[in-house]
């Protein structure tokens, strides 16, 4: 694996969506006991009502979001507080900034030589999806889409520098 | 095994649920779980009463990890329980802080019940046995 200054400098980014991919994963299996799976065609894809967004900082700037639906939001903080989706209602924001905060640690940890030159802002999370995200510093996008028990998760990460 | 009187530190109402899951499944006999949702809070609840084991956050607002296990570390406490952070940051700098201000070791996010029990138990089990 290269080191991240070595990517960063050649604007390599691309080369960061296994390690995206794999950091997500991880994160899913060990703290919900659930695997995330491809995104298949035939999945429609219905607009995001929750997004979490946690900054980096550092040698390696930007911003990782992970955006699904407020059901799937739900789903989630189910499973991590091993209750029914019906009971997660107070604490969906919760587990999707920490899941978000998870991956976003998991990813850059992932990064040779990065864990030590890029810091983690605490997550925001937005509710509703009607707002356009958009960077004046954006270097590149990364971006990958999956499924968790069928139902589409966006995970990004906007590089600026 | 005693039962121990822990601590959790997480500016997230749910993983601190999940830290303390991890520790029932990992066989921890916890008579009483105490929860702060930031630095500031857990200094509170350290003076307050006794602890027997502390899992810390590093990045909270408010008052983070760090500042936290710092800011223990100069308090006149009677027992001095240990503390593990508990946290996404890998950075190597932040642990070195963290050992410097007293903290016994470190687990990263995301983090198995087995994991929570090697780190955690193991040293509040050295710690014990030392206070003996």
């Amino acid at each position: 694996m290269k080191p991240a200054t070595e990517l960063l400098a050649g604007q390599g980014h691309e080369t960061w969506l296994p390690l995206l991919q794999r950091a997500a994963e991880e994160v899913f299996e060990i703290m919900l006991g659930a695997k995330l799976e491809p995104l298949s065609e035939a999945t429609s894809v219905p607009a995001s009502e929750i997004t979490s967004m946690v900054g980096l900082a550092g040698q390696l700037c930007g911003v990782m979001t992970l955006r699904c639906s407020a059901d799937m939001a739900k789903l989630i903080a189910a499973k991590m507080l091993g209750v029914a989706p019906d009971q997660a209602n107070q604490q969906l924001w919760d587990a999707i900034g920490g899941i978000c905060n998870m991956v976003a640690g998991n990813f850059k940890n992932k990064l040779t030589g990065l864990s030590d030159k890029c810091m983690l802002s605490v997550p925001t999370v937005i509710t509703r999806g009607d707002y356009t995200f958009q960077s004046l510093a954006d270097a590149g996008t990364l971006e990958i889409m999956m499924t968790f028990e069928n139902n589409p998760i966006r995970i990004a990460l906007e590089v600026h520098s | 095994m005693d039962k121990i009187r822990a601590l959790i530190v997480d500016d997230s109402s749910v993983l601190r649920k999940i830290v303390e899951r991890s520790l029932r499944q990992a066989g921890i006999d916890l008579v009483q779980v105490m929860e702060a949702g930031n630095g500031a809070e857990a200094l509170g609840i350290v003076k307050e009463g006794t602890v027997d084991l502390i899992l810390c956050d590093i990045n909270m607002p408010v008052m983070d990890g760090l500042e936290f296990v710092k800011q223990r570390q100069a308090m006149d406490l009677p027992k001095r329980a240990p503390v593990v952070m508990i946290t996404t940051e890998g950075s190597e700098s932040h642990v070195v802080q963290a050992l410097s201000f007293g903290a016994k070791g470190y687990i990263r996010k995301p983090f198995t019940p087995d994991q929570v029990k090697e780190h955690g138990f193991s040293f509040w089990s050295d710690n014990h046995e030392a206070s003996d």
